[in-house]
């Protein structure tokens, strides 16, 4: 597989180059990568030229590009990532929704994955027309740039691990998860760059030490009109134990960009986003915990999206636990189940959550959610 | 001008503002409805002539052999058909089955069963947005970010639709007579589970 895709890329690459080499020695010159024009259709041929890298041969990222890490990542058949930014000078990012920043015209983000070597770069523009464009970029062997991805993606492109395909998106894919407008930037926001970062999270990364989080951009007037109290106190999710909120965080970084009211799933009223804004029990719990699910496996009895005390009879986690096409969730983006996730999500239900039966008939009326 | 003139003009410039809004709201919502009119009638054309109806409404048995079920249409696999395992194929060349209803089918994929495009809103496309509609069709999953839209449904070849034609499309299928009717959610192969 890897072969197949080296080859792919070389061919790409060759054939890229012969075809826009002449136009990058004019463009280039005149424009300089900074200067990107937003108002373009199409992305640049090359990762190099979409302003990435002060100098790609060396690895070494453009002074005004700021990596970031969020708390709770994305699962990804374990690839390591690398997250960076870049907004056009003197630009800002509204934050008045916490959850959901307005960010700025011109507005780039990358995300690198590797898995030993570095596969993909993903990369997000938002355009002069205010809508945001996507596109992936396939490494070449020697690692010394990568090329556009075809907008059909590239099935099986690597492996992730022994047997287990990595896809790389076609740009359909991209709008699965990434909507449009405010929706279309997951993983920064208040909670995700939040510093006080869950320890309990999973798969999170050590922020670099030249990473900027929520109270940096804050301070550095990149991000303007937070409300005041996550300015005061860095927010965090409001959970019922340190599980729940490793669990909640999950859910939503993983789940909630498609189970969210925002843009509900007719019929579904299921929600396992976070809010911070949000009064009152977390989405997730209000519409999962002892909650009907439609969904069946072949032989199965009507059961619960999260039953307390029962992580096998719950639909959530058996639909982790599933990597079959019409049963796995996430339904794209992974071949591989994240053990570490489902053990965690797993114990919660199992050892947090408390039947409302139970709760009711028990005289010491233990408040599961204090 | 007198105090009673005054009042008699405005009276008169009030009656004739409000004729003529009445008149402009009429003819804007006369407007409304042709267009709507219009994409309906297309949409139906669009849905006769690339066979929506062939699999979305069920096949039942009559005097002249198979016909489709008019108290069904486009209505999708009959809910109260439960489908028995569906037959093993061996190794081929035969790929996959049908039921005679044509609106539940088995192959590698699993077993799919075909939609209820009527307007039901628990049952059918009646909660759906016209984006989510697109969407589906354009991405070929379920909502444009769900599992994949299974076979036999062409969907590659309805994405080529443009998407006047796609709205044309939604609009009939939101037109026609609700009917309730929930489909099973489709069955992962025999081997995968």
């Amino acid at each position: 597989m890897k072969l197949a895709l080296h080859n792919f890329v070389r061919s790409r690459m060759v054939t890229t180059a012969l075809i826009v080499t002449g136009v990058m020695l004019v463009t280039e010159a005149a424009v300089g990568v900074a200067d990107l024009d937003c108002a373009v259709s199409e992305l640049p041929a090359r990762l190099s030229d979409t302003g990435l890298y002060f100098d790609i041969a060396s690895k070494r990222i453009a002074c005004d590009v700021l990596p970031y890490e969020p708390q709770y990542p994305l699962w990804t058949d374990g690839a390591a990532k690398k997250r960076w930014i870049r907004l056009p000078s003197t630009t800002t990012i509204d934050a008045s929704d916490p959850d959901h920043f307005v960010f700025p015209v011109g507005t780039r983000l990358w995300k690198e994955f590797s898995f030993g070597t570095r596969v993909e770069t993903r990369f997000m523009l938002l355009g002069a027309d205010e809508k945001w464009r996507f596109g992936t970029y396939l490494w070449s062997v020697d690692q010394r740039d990568a090329v556009l991805a075809p907008a059909e993606g590239v099935r099986a492109a690597c492996e992730s691990g022994p047997g287990v395909a990595h896809d790389v998106p076609a740009r359909a894919d991209c709008t699965a998860c990434h909507a449009d407008g405010a929706d279309a930037v997951l993983g920064f926001d208040a909670l995700q760059l939040s510093s006080d970062r869950d320890p309990l999270a999973s798969h999170a990364q050590v922020p670099a030490a030249d990473g900027v989080d929520l109270a940096r951009l804050v301070r550095s007037g990149r991000v303007r009109n937070l409300p005041q109290r996550f300015v005061d106190t860095p927010p965090r999710i409001a959970a019922s134990s340190p599980r729940e909120r490793a669990v909640l965080g999950y859910l939503d970084a993983n789940c909630g960009m498609c189970h969210t009211q925002r843009a509900p799933i007719p019929g579904l009223d299921l929600d396992l986003s976070y809010s911070l804004t949000r009064a009152g029990p977390p989405a997730a719990i209000a519409t999962a915990v002892e909650r009907a699910s439609r969904f069946r496996f072949p032989g199965d009895a009507e059961l619960q999206r999260i039953a307390p005390g029962a992580p096998d009879q719950s639909v959530l986690v058996r639909r982790m636990s599933a990597r079959q096409p019409l049963s796995q969730m996430p339904p794209l983006g992974t071949h591989a189940v994240d053990a570490d996730a489902l053990a965690l999500v797993r114990d919660w239900i199992r050892e947090d959550l408390v039947p409302t039966q139970s709760v009711a008939t028990n005289s010491s009326s233990h408040d599961t959610r204090n | 001008m007198t105090k009673k003139k005054l009042a008699s003009n405005w009276i008169w410039i009030a009656g004739v503002t409000l004729l003529g809004t009445g008149v402009w709201m009429s003819a804007t919502a006369s407007a409304g409805d042709a267009e709507t009119a219009q994409r309906v009638a297309r949409g139906k054309y669009l849905v006769d002539a690339i066979g929506c109806a062939d699999c979305h409404t069920p096949l039942v048995m009559g005097p002249n052999g198979p016909a489709r079920d008019p108290n069904h249409h486009l209505a999708g696999h009959p809910q109260q058909l439960v489908m028995p395992a569906a037959p093993k194929l061996g190794d081929g060349p035969w790929a996959f089955v049908s039921a005679g209803t044509m609106t539940a089918w088995s192959g590698p994929w699993g077993t799919s069963f075909t939609a209820n495009l009527t307007p039901d809103r628990e049952t059918g496309l009646g909660a759906w947005t016209e984006e989510q509609f697109m969407a589906t069709i354009r991405t070929q999953r379920h909502l444009g970010k769900g599992r994949a839209i299974l076979p036999p449904m062409p969907a590659s070849v309805y994405a080529n639709l443009n998407d006047e034609d796609l709205r044309s499309v939604f609009a009939y299928l939101q037109s026609i007579p609700a009917v309730k009717n929930r489909v099973p959610q489709p069955l992962p192969p025999a081997e995968a589970h």
